[in-house]
């Protein structure tokens, strides 16, 4: 009897410990987070429907009936100029992001599974590398690329976002616990080389951190706004945020038209939604990969 | 597969974007010089920075008649953004040939050696403007670093049918400025006459320019800093005291709170420049009609002064290799009737040129109430004065915003904060290496 009531106490005590902290504090903390990352993306999509005279009139979350308006005027903005930012920012965030990915891959395949001297200083490197803040960089990139030629150019804005030391660290690290040594270990053995090992073996393990790494410098370079601003002269060749800015800073004696950089933030948004709802199925594998793994 | 797929998917779009990217760069708008035969073989490619809106269309009337010199505009973010790309580029060496400079922050260009001294192109255009405007590109120097494009004469923007339902005159003079902003708060206590900006730097320049400050000058080699001078201590200890007693709200200008107080008329009037209109017809739709001008009040009766916020000119870079067309340019740009005529359509900018004032004909929709808006303009315009600007203008603009940040929200002396300004501005001058007059 004794031992029954003793075994089954600290059991009933261990639920009731393990319920009460985490029942529905979780919950309310994601519900908190997600009120307040939604809450300016709610804002944007409200405002964007309001015209001139409703956008600082109107209560902040009664939706206005300048819409269409809105879209209207933003896509005659210059002869439709805004398509061309949006072209040019798929071409910055999508080209960077897939040679970003591609070179973050590689490089940390190799630094996890082959040993070479030097190894570690190299990946030490890449560490400290993560600790400078790429805004620190953009100047002197500048400097380096305006002495060769490139300011100005689209490999101005691409090439900089290429060597990511975090996906390069993100990927060994990913590497090393997906991608067992013993199976490159089977596959030497069966007689496959080493590009064959990485593309036919390594390659299909990697694919959710493949697209981890994707995800975060494709948000990265969408939302990035000082290099650009600081590498591209030719208004033609601004991805969307330098090419808003110009909306709002309208210089000071002109007004900022407020309506179509908002209508024209809102529409920079979806991209980067769809994106995401379209990657999710790749990047669930992820989760549940790793937990099984590790 | 689903790896393959995606490395396919991912190959393909790096392929596209690559491609777009190349051919992107590669599409040059085509010279439309081809027809004409007494055309060069090579024109002369020019590229200008400017957030003149429309400024392309005005340089295609230019690239028309002119097929030796093609000039391709690049529309920037403007202000003090883009005096600093501009800094930065001319420092890496490939600044545009053209850039929009604001008065005040050309001093800052030739002290860093970024724009051309263009005297001997520009002698045929002094005449075209007034002796105030044209110091403001020579920097009191015998050199000329710019040609003058737009101004910012001051004056005093009133909700004229709310002047009338509180039973308020428009003020002659700041005292009068002050009682009626008593005035109003009793009447409605919701309401105010006026506020004060602590983000608008340019603002307060201007209604010291008024007072008659002279924030810089040049004697010899050395710069003499006077920001703490009566003038302008007399405009900010006037201020001060009316945001400490209340009777003047502190909410800075273009933001969202100021474009709903001028949208509710609960905000009265707005001293400010010349170029007003847009500001208030794209911020204030609601007030259409109702917005009246009327010359700054004056700090002694019987006066008529007035201060500049804003204006940029057309300076040519340095480092441009075709210095002569880049002048050439800019000269047709700012006084050639053609090219007025489009700033003032196309561009909404009140011209610096002499002549551009002669041809403001048709009053802005939003004042249509004010037939002699222009010719309003223009007599107060001729009573403007301004200063010469130092070569660090920037600094003390931003311990402008720091210094009387500060003071408003604790409601303490103005006066002090233009003390501050000023050991600011001295500090960073003397770090930079600039000989100071004592």
């Amino acid at each position: 009897m004794t031992a029954v009531t003793t075994l089954t106490r600290p059991e009933g005590h261990a639920r009731a410990a393990t319920r009460r902290p985490f029942g529905i504090a979780p919950t309310a903390v994601l519900v908190l987070g997600a009120i307040y990352t939604l809450f300016p993306v709610g804002w944007v999509v409200v405002a964007a429907t309001k015209s001139k005279a409703e956008l600082f009139s109107t209560p902040t979350f009664a939706p206005g009936t300048g819409l269409l308006s809105n879209l209207t005027d933003l896509f005659a903005y210059r002869d439709g100029v805004f398509w061309l930012w949006l072209l040019n920012t798929v071409v910055y965030a999508g080209g960077g992001a897939v040679l970003s990915t591609a070179v973050s891959t590689i490089s940390g395949y190799t630094l996890a599974k082959y040993a070479f001297p030097g190894r570690d200083l190299i990946f030490n490197l890449l560490i400290g590398g993560i600790l400078v803040p790429s805004v620190v960089l953009a100047i002197p990139q500048y400097l380096l690329f305006s002495e060769i030629g490139l300011a100005d150019t689209y490999w101005a804005v691409l090439l900089p976002q290429i060597l990511h030391p975090y996906g390069i660290y993100l990927a060994r690290i990913y590497t090393q616990a997906a991608i067992p040594g013993s199976l490159l270990e089977a596959g030497r053995l069966d007689g496959a080389g080493e590009w064959r090992l990485f593309r036919q073996v390594a390659l299909p393990m990697l694919t959710p951190g493949m697209v981890t790494i994707f995800l975060f410098q494709f948000v990265a370079i969408w939302n990035n706004f000082l290099l650009p601003f600081i590498m591209l002269g030719d208004d033609h060749k601004f991805p969307l945020t330098v090419g808003l800015y110009t909306l709002l800073a309208a210089g000071a004696n002109q007004p900022s038209l407020y309506n179509l950089i908002i209508t024209g933030t809102m529409l920079s948004l979806v991209p980067l939604i769809a994106l995401f709802l379209t990657m999710q199925r790749y990047w669930r594998t992820d989760l549940s990969g790793g937990a099984v793994k590790s | 597969m689903r790896t393959n797929r995606l490395a396919a998917t991912a190959a393909a779009i790096l392929a596209t974007t690559l491609l777009t990217a190349c051919s992107g760069g590669s599409a040059e708008p085509s010279s439309p010089a081809a027809g004409s035969s007494a055309a060069p073989a090579a024109p002369v490619k020019l590229t200008y920075w400017s957030w003149v809106p429309n400024m392309d269309k005005i340089a295609a009337v230019w690239n028309q008649a002119h097929p030796g010199i093609q000039v391709t505009v690049s529309k920037q973010a403007g202000g003090d953004d883009a005096a600093a790309k501009f800094l930065t580029a001319a420092k890496a060496g490939n600044p545009p040939d053209l850039v929009q400079a604001e008065y005040q922050m050309l001093p800052s260009f030739v002290a860093a050696d970024a724009v051309a001294d263009i005297k001997a192109e520009t002698a045929k255009v002094k005449g075209e403007f007034g002796e105030g405007i044209w110091g403001l590109v020579t920097l009191g120097t015998d050199a000329v670093y710019a040609v003058p494009q737009d101004s910012g004469p001051m004056m005093l923007y009133y909700r004229r049918d709310l002047f009338e339902k509180y039973g308020i005159e428009v003020p002659k003079t700041w005292e009068e400025y002050a009682q009626a902003a008593r005035t109003v708060r009793k009447k409605d206590p919701k309401v105010f006459l006026g506020t004060f900006s602590s983000k608008d730097p340019g603002w307060f320049t201007g209604l010291a320019q008024q007072a008659g400050a002279q924030w810089w000058s040049i004697s010899g080699d050395a710069w003499k800093v006077a920001i703490d001078d009566a003038a302008t201590g007399k405009v900010a200890g006037y201020w001060g005291g009316l945001v400490k007693e209340g009777v003047i709200d502190s909410m800075p200008y273009f933001t969202p709170e100021w474009n709903k107080a001028l949208n509710d008329g609960t905000l009265l009037t707005w001293p400010s420049a010349v170029w007003g209109p847009g500001v208030l017809s794209s911020n204030a739709p609601k007030g259409k009609g109702k917005w009246a001008v009327a010359p700054l009040p004056q700090w002694n009766a019987g006066e008529s002064l007035s201060g500049f916020w804003g204006g940029s000119s057309t300076a040519v870079a340095a480092k441009s290799p075709n210095k002569a067309a880049a002048a050439e340019f800019a000269d047709w740009l700012n006084t050639d009737p053609e090219a007025l005529t489009a700033l003032i359509k196309e561009g909404a900018i009140y011209p610096a040129s002499t002549k551009g004032g002669a041809l403001l004909t048709t009053t802005p929709d939003y004042f249509a109430n004010q037939p002699d808006f222009w010719q309003q303009a223009a007599a107060i315009g001729a009573t403007a004065r301004g200063f010469t600007f130092g070569p660090d203008v920037n600094v003390t603009y931003n311990a402008y915003k720091d210094a009387f940040d500060k003071a408003v929200a604790t409601k303490s002396d103005f006066t002090a904060a233009v003390r501050t300004m000023q050991d600011v501005t001295i500090a960073d001058m003397r770090k930079s290496g600039f000989t100071l007059a004592q």
